[in-house]
């Protein structure tokens, strides 16, 4: 195994890491949006925010190429920032990840805030609580299992991201080329040795993230 | 200090016609289930908007539907117990009192929780989660969450009907006991007569969407001997 490059997974697990970062911000502070607050194209936002789910990763991976392309306004302001482009490096890996693994959590949570019963909410607000402090104190940990669930299961469908990323980030060896695409290069290249050691790496890594998120689920209230 | 109501609220096919004033002391809003007593509660404390009218606390107006002012649920200074003591699984019971409680400081907030928890004879099982409570315990400490904000008003919702009979017994005079203390004006609804009986020093009726005064537990017997 000695000549095996652990690139790939060591990159794999700091892009599914921020991608689930990213997510977990976004992907709470939306679904506590869209369960406690009623307003115009909510239904259209919850639908948007799904389509990753229901998209082939190539076509999500297109309309993000479309997005954060050299051509688009937000590509040439990352160019103009950073001084280089965002399309085929592993920022935009995570970027990829965020998006392909945002609806899982954001699903999850909001399911899990919306089961919430009202009443610890209304006594909470009663006795003086509101805003932020409300949802922090009262709201978030009530929802934790689910929170902590769909958390999971976006750093899961991170981890695990091909189509999407082989799209805005490539397959850079080296760079950008994430686990599940290594695997992918080496079955092209008939290397199945190398392909069934990363793929089992792979599957172990995910198994253990699962189990102690299971624990922590557990021990959440 | 009273409160003074005078509102009406439509949800669905459910009409409420709530007027009339509450003095400091012990107020017993008593009627069948399904008469109103649970809607107007929500509406004083803010939870439920009326459709028309007014609720002002002294020279505070809660909710004016004629000058479109809503005060928010948070600033009306308000204690209230529901029905199930809703207290927060994840914090201890102190920790859910001292949420509530008034103070600068955390140390403050967790004083104030510690001697209102002594007040409502909650502090043996002050450092416990409240799944290892009993039912009259939970209604202790959210008793104790409800008072512990230095409260103008106080609202209690048939707090204590999951309890048996000498727990409520226990828990009927210890309210006694902390209305007369602080003088806030309470409205402890119930549709028990032993309650109404031994807490009322003045009488709601709620019937059919209509809540009125009427007078004192005597002029309430007689009424409900010949409605």
């Amino acid at each position: 195994m000695s000549d095996v490059d652990w690139f790939p997974l060591l990159l794999s697990l700091r892009v599914a890491t921020l991608a689930t970062l990213v997510t977990t911000l976004v992907g709470v502070a939306g679904a506590y949006a869209l369960s406690r607050f009623r307003f115009p194209g909510r239904g259209l936002i919850e639908a948007i925010a799904s389509l990753p789910i229901v998209l082939p990763p190539t076509v999500l991976g297109y309309y993000l190429l479309v997005t954060i392309g050299r051509n688009s306004p937000i590509g040439r302001t990352y160019e103009a920032v950073f001084g280089q482009q965002l399309v085929f490096t592993w920022q935009a890996a995570v970027l990829a990840a965020a998006v392909a693994s945002l609806p899982y959590c954001l699903r999850t949570a909001t399911a899990a805030i919306s089961a919430i019963d009202a009443g610890y909410e209304e006594a909470a607000r009663v006795a003086g609580l509101h805003g932020t402090r409300l949802a922090f104190v009262v709201t978030l940990p009530l929802a934790a299992r689910g929170i902590i669930a769909g958390v999971s299961l976006a750093f899961a469908r991170a981890l695990g991201d091909f189509g999407t990323t082989l799209m805005v980030a490539g397959n850079i060896p080296g760079r950008t080329q994430t686990m599940p695409i290594a695997v992918y290069d080496r079955v092209q290249a008939f290397d199945y040795a190398t392909a069934g050691v990363l793929a089992a790496v792979l599957s172990t890594v995910a198994i253990v993230v699962l189990l102690v998120v299971r624990r922590l689920e557990r021990t959440a209230l | 200090m009273s409160l003074r109501v005078d509102v009406r609220a439509r949800v669905g096919e459910f009409h409420l016609d709530a007027r009339f004033e509450l003095p400091p002391g012990l107020t017993v809003l008593f009627g069948p289930s399904g008469a109103g007593k649970t809607r107007l509660l929500r509406l004083i404390a803010g939870l439920d908007q009326p459709t028309e009218g007014r609720i002002t606390l002294a020279d505070r107006a809660f909710v004016d539907r004629s000058e479109r002012t809503s005060l928010p649920v948070h600033e009306r200074d308000i204690g209230m117990v529901f029905q199930q003591p809703y207290l927060l699984p994840h914090r201890t019971v102190v920790a859910n009192v001292a949420l509530a409680a008034d103070g600068r400081t955390r140390q403050d907030r967790r004083a104030a929780a510690w001697n209102w928890l002594e007040r409502t004879g909650a502090t043996p099982f002050a450092e416990r989660r409240p799944h290892q409570l009993s039912g009259g315990q939970k209604q202790r400490v959210a008793l104790a969450r409800a008072l512990a904000g230095g409260p103008q008003l106080l609202l209690l919702d048939e707090p204590f009907n999951a309890l048996d009979l000498e727990r409520r017994r226990r828990l009927r005079r210890l309210v006694r006991a902390l209305v007369d203390e602080t003088a806030i004006p309470t409205l402890f609804v119930t549709h028990d007569v032993d309650e109404l009986a031994e807490l009322a020093d003045q009488v709601l009726i709620a019937e059919h969407g209509t809540v009125r005064t009427v007078a004192d537990v005597a002029a309430t017997m007689r009424y409900l001997g010949d409605p």
